[in-house]
């Protein structure tokens, strides 16, 4: 019977475990439970209970806990056992408030007094007893209290208790840097005698240094020598593990120096040495030696780079690759993800291993997989990696997981998308699969996309899209179960351009929008969206001269919106059919067609109602009074006043309740201050009253009715989506401007062609399952290809790049127009401004298509990055050009500092606080090394810099076609 | 920062089949940044949970220096005994990591400072308790 008394329980406690171990389902589990909280609550509250039976009783509280009852009631007697002086009593006492109490709980005030007494005991066990309970238990409030006795544990003689308070300063950090900062300097020493300590200290430097690398940099050369004499086996035996000297420990300096090597050369410089060393004598057969093995990689792709340490951690990916066990292959991957970034063509050797991975059942290394090609997606592969995203996005449950592949989908097709019509594809598959979960700026890019197309330059281009758009759409729309996301840019897109091209007769997507509008008859939005879809496409019919007649099942839809709850769909229902009663120049001039994108000017101070105001004046009316000279009034009159409502609903307030609000309020029309400060008559202004007067008023601009249709139209839908993201217009307006130009400049190619036909090739490729090697191999050679493509390609992803360039210039106009943008008033926000790509870049663009450009547009590239100039070549220089004089002076310089460390034996970890390197790092080398910061660093995305570099270091890789398989690009280029 | 979990996580680990990886990246679950490190040996599954700034690989073994040291403490170790003296197995766990971190990774050394605290323990127990019928039987 094991060992299971111990500790002397008792046989009730044996029963109830033994019980529970037989019991049949959870519900008997409950009850046994539950009758155990019953025993405990009247036994525990009897007076004399013997110590030792408490302290079995607290032990069953846990137990009971465990299981997911609840044991609140017996907390204080599990706090009461900490103040016990046994340290039997006190231990279990400390462990149960651990698993009871979380470190905001009322309770551990009470606790407080214990620990600071047990930090005072001679006895080094309460010590660590009480540091224990420190580290799970002490709060910010609380910090103060313990951390002077906590420092005084640093310099306790028992390293054990050293270790523990090194961990409790190093919580105190997590939970509050700033209570702990005078004290960090004493991470600094690592010169304990004690292996275990040093390790420990090497948790709390490591978050340091995360935060902080440049302060520590003076470091390196100890950490090296640590982690010398560790490799060289100087460590007790008792840190052996497998064989592998204090594996453990090597892993976490291996992880400091990957930090502190980043992008610096000369620190990088003294590492390698050692790395190699480890390198060499590091054994792949046992699991932990493979640990060490991965992080050498990790470091190596993190530092500096060099050629030979590359190769190195190149052969052990390719090992791990090769390998059975699952572990390695995942392992692999991670390290294969970090090595392309340097050095892309890595990649290649290993295609097959790759798609193996990618094909395995195991779902952990499919993800990781995934996350590989996501990370070396280039407008070469885009299409088939993205493809396969889909596909796999299809097949999964995990929204969790969903949400995240579908918005990577949506990142690589916006970055990288070969053509339009290609990008509204994969949109629309997204959508349909993953429609809820996506991000509804998703949407919004996806509507301004098509409204906007590619510019000026190409119109016909432009409205073939749209109508390949509306054709899809109409296609879907029948379909059940759409996620409401996607049918409202499908309800967007219809009633925007519809009819735009003729092809499609009104009545019939009308017919069309109502039957969605039936079939979501609880999405309000949808319907919102789906009524002004049909006023559109009627005001476009009127305005063309045609003769509108509702079809009876949208005039019935009509009809139950106008009585509908929701005031946004009466007043779109009311809106539709005072449309319907206008005339052709009417209408026209309130929803002119295909003007989402028209800027639309707002004259906010209202000058046009200046003799209205006049008037009303003359005949008696009382003047208005502006908002701040009538506080404690009612001021419901504008939405601004709404705001300042709110913010000072926190403050007393001696007034007395406003009227309610009236339902005025939730339009976004900038409610004009209205002469009268009668409050009825300007919630009677509603909308409908507002147009026929707005219209035939001859007196009143142009301009006025236009901004008032359009507004009422932009509003109703931004208002349903006011995220505050997309509230200013011009994050979006930047990112449809790159789009714009990523796709104006590839359109010339006649790539879409091409394209088609490599998607062709790979959809044919999944159906014959029959050749399985062949198909990998393609699709080895469609994933892989870009590192040997043909020099189309080549200019392709150059101009990739200067599109992908242009947001950074956008971005810097944005700031002065974003706060501009936020004071003005809520009608506006939906205007798009009129996108400004730099000019240099369009320059750069035109003159390309389809012949070779007479400047090599890789120069100008190197121009547009700007600070990192002639990173790319250094980083090149680091990754293909291997430079044998200057790896020899590498290692020629190594061994110098390398030795440093060496000499001192009697105190092992003695470590150089002073190092001999002036602190100040060679500034030069440290901005030349930026490159190589970038590309491990910086996560690939939005950052243009660090996406042109690398597609840069690509080029340069990729100019030597790899001849691997040459037929098979041709297959793919056609 | 690294929590632990004992029990197996039904959900995500009974479903996964054999000779597969022992990760999971668990972000559904614990929140961002978590991978969880699992290894089972017969009926009882060792679960870690951790984020980026741990090595898998390191992790997996770490369960091993775990589990090493549970078997020296308690002489071959199996189901019963963690039921049963899951204190003790907190003392040695909390050896092993401390706030969220690795803090000893050498299994003498738990084992030690482990031997100490149930030395004393016993000593205090004795003292204060009188003796106790149960001790005697610590060990099979």
């Amino acid at each position: 019977m094991g060992s299971q008394g111990g500790w002397g329980q008792s046989k009730e406690f044996l029963d109830l475990v033994k019980s529970i171990g037989e019991a049949r389902s959870k519900s008997e589990e409950d009850r046994i439970i539950l009758h155990e909280i019953e025993t405990l609550k009247r036994r525990i509250t009897e007076p004399d209970i013997p110590k030792r039976k408490m302290k079995e009783y607290i032990i069953r509280l846990v137990y009971v806990e465990m299981l997911g009852h609840d044991a609140s009631f017996g907390y204080i007697h599990a706090v009461k056992m900490t103040h016990d002086d046994s340290l039997l009593l006190k231990r279990t006492g400390y462990l149960a408030v651990t698993l009871f109490l979380n470190e905001d709980h009322d309770l551990i005030i009470l606790i407080v007094n214990t620990i600071q007494k047990d930090l005072k005991s001679d006895n080094f066990l309460m010590v660590c007893a009480a540091l224990t309970a420190v580290c799970k238990l002490i709060n910010e409030e609380t910090i103060p209290a313990v951390l002077p006795q906590v420092v005084e544990l640093l310099g306790h003689q028992k390293e054990s208790v050293r270790k523990k308070a090194i961990m409790a300063l190093h919580r105190f950090y997590q939970r509050s840097p700033s209570s702990v900062s005078h004290l960090v300097s004493n991470f600094r020493k690592l010169c304990d005698n004690d292996p275990g300590v040093m390790g420990a200290t090497l948790c709390p430097l490591f978050d340091l240094i995360t935060i902080d690398v440049s302060s520590y940099k003076d470091l390196v050369i100890s950490f090296v020598s640590i982690l010398k004499q560790v490799a060289e086996r100087r460590l007790p035996k008792g840190y052996d593990y497998h064989q592998m000297p204090a594996p453990f420990i090597q892993i976490r300096l291996l992880k400091i120096l990957a930090l502190l090597g980043s992008g610096d050369k000369q620190a990088s410089e003294q590492m390698y040495t050692v790395l190699g060393d480890i390198f060499r004598k590091c054994e792949s057969s046992s699991n932990i030696g493979n640990a060490v093995l991965y992080e050498c990689i990790c470091c190596v792709s993190s530092i500096y780079s060099n050629p030979k340490l590359l190769n190195a951690a190149a052969e052990v990916t390719s090992r791990f690759l090769k390998s059975e066990s699952h572990n390695l292959k995942y392992m692999g991957i991670d390290a294969l993800g970090r090595l392309i970034r340097i050095n892309p063509d890595i990649a290649e050797e290993h295609q097959l291993a790759v798609i193996d991975c990618l094909e395995d059942p195991d779902d952990t290394l499919k993800r990781k997989t995934f996350e590989l090609l996501y990370k070396m997606t280039k407008s070469t592969n885009v299409e088939v990696i993205v493809d396969r995203m889909i596909d796999y996005m299809i097949s999964i449950s995990d929204n969790h997981y969903k949400t995240e592949i579908a918005s990577r989908c949506v990142e690589l097709a916006e970055q990288f998308a070969p053509s339009n019509q290609w990008f509204i594809q994969t949109m629309n598959k997204v959508f349909e699969h993953a429609g809820d979960l996506v991000n509804a700026k998703v949407a919004h890019n996806l509507m301004r996309l098509i409204a906007e197309g590619f510019g000026e330059e190409d119109e016909s281009a432009d409205s073939q899209l749209r109508s390949s758009a509306v054709e899809s759409y109409l296609r879907i729309i029948g379909e059940p179960k759409l996620p409401s996301l996607f049918l409202q840019v499908i309800c967007w897109v219809l009633g925007e351009y519809g009819t735009a091209d003729g092809k499609f007769f009104a009545p019939y997507i009308t017919g069309k929008l109502c039957d969605v509008g039936e079939a979501h008859s609880n999405d309000d939005t949808v319907k919102a969206y789906v009524v002004t879809a049909i006023s559109k496409i009627c005001a476009f019919e009127i305005a063309a001269g045609r003769k509108v007649e509702l079809l009876p099942e949208c005039q019935s839809l009509i009809d139950e919106l106008s009585a509908s709850h929701s005031t946004d769909l009466q007043q779109r229902a009311y809106e539709l059919q005072a449309v319907l009663g206008l005339d052709a120049p009417a209408v026209e001039s309130i929803m002119p067609s295909d003007a989402s994108c028209e800027d639309i000017e707002v004259d906010k101070s209202l000058s046009f109602l200046n003799s209205f105001v006049q008037q009303s004046l003359e005949r008696g009316a009382r003047p208005y009074i502006p908002e701040d000279e009538r506080s404690g009034m009612l001021n419901i009159s504008n939405f601004r006043g709404q705001d300042q409502l709110e913010a000072s609903t926190h403050a007393l307030r001696f007034e007395a309740y406003e009227l309610p609000k009236p339902p005025m309020a939730t339009r976004t029309t900038p409610i004009m201050p209205t002469p009268s400060t009668d409050l009825v008559t300007v919630s009677d202004l509603s909308y409908p009253k507002e147009i026929p007067q707005a219209a035939p008023l001859p007196s009143i601009p142009d301009i006025v009715p236009t901004a008032l249709g359009l507004k009422l139209r932009l509003d109703g839908v931004q208002k349903k989506w006011g995220r505050p993201t997309y509230s200013s217009p011009t994050p979006s307006s930047s990112t449809s401007a790159s789009q714009k130009t990523v796709n104006g400049v590839q359109h010339h190619d006649g790539f879409e062609t091409v394209s088609s036909q490599a998607r062709d090739i790979s959809y044919d490729s999944r159906r014959q399952k029959v050749e399985v090697s062949a198909e990998k191999q393609r699709l080895a050679a469609s994933l892989f290809g870009g590192t040997s493509s043909k020099t189309e390609k080549k200019q392709l992803s150059t101009h990739k790049g200067t599109a992908r360039g242009s947001p950074a210039n956008i971005e810097k106009a944005r700031p002065s127009t974003e706060t501009t943008a936020s004071s003005e008033s809520a009608a506006e926000k939906a205007v798009p401004l009129p996108p400004q790509p730099p000019p240099d870049l369009l320059d750069l663009g035109e003159p390309t298509p389809g012949s070779t450009p007479l400047i090599d547009p890789f120069k100008q590239l190197e121009g547009l990055l700007g600070p990192t100039e002639g990173s790319s070549s250094i980083s090149s220089d680091a990754t293909v050009a291997a430079k044998p004089p200057d790896l020899m002076a590498l290692f020629a310089d190594t061994p110098s500092t390398g030795l440093s460390g060496n000499v001192i034996t009697s105190d092992i970890y003695a470590a150089d606080v002073k190092s001999r390197l002036p602190t100040t790092v060679n500034r030069n080398s440290h901005n030349g090394g930026t490159a190589v910061t970038h590309t491990t660093l910086v996560k690939k995305g939005p950052n243009p810099q660090d996406s042109l570099e690398k597609d840069s270091v690509a080029r340069q890789m990729g100019v030597i076609p790899s001849g691997n398989n040459p037929n098979l690009f041709r297959d793919l280029l056609g | 920062m690294r929590a632990i979990t004992r029990k197996p996580h039904a959900s995500v680990l009974c479903g996964r089949p054999e000779n597969v990886s022992s990760f999971i990246e668990s972000d559904a679950i614990f929140g961002p940044d978590t991978r969880l490190v699992y290894k089972h040996y017969a009926t009882l599954y060792f679960v870690f949970v951790f984020d980026s700034s741990e090595n898998e690989l390191a992790m997996l073994d770490l369960i091993q220096v775990f589990v090493e040291t549970l078997d020296k403490c308690f002489k071959n170790v199996c189901e019963l005994d963690i039921v049963f003296n899951f204190n003790k197995m907190h003392t040695i766990l909390d050896e092993i990591v401390l706030g969220g971190q690795v803090s000893e990774t050498s299994s003498d050394q738990v084992i030690k400072a482990v031997d100490e605290i149930i030395k004393m323990e016993r000593s205090s127990n004795s003292l204060t308790l009188g003796p106790k019928t149960g001790s005697g039987r610590q060990g099979r």
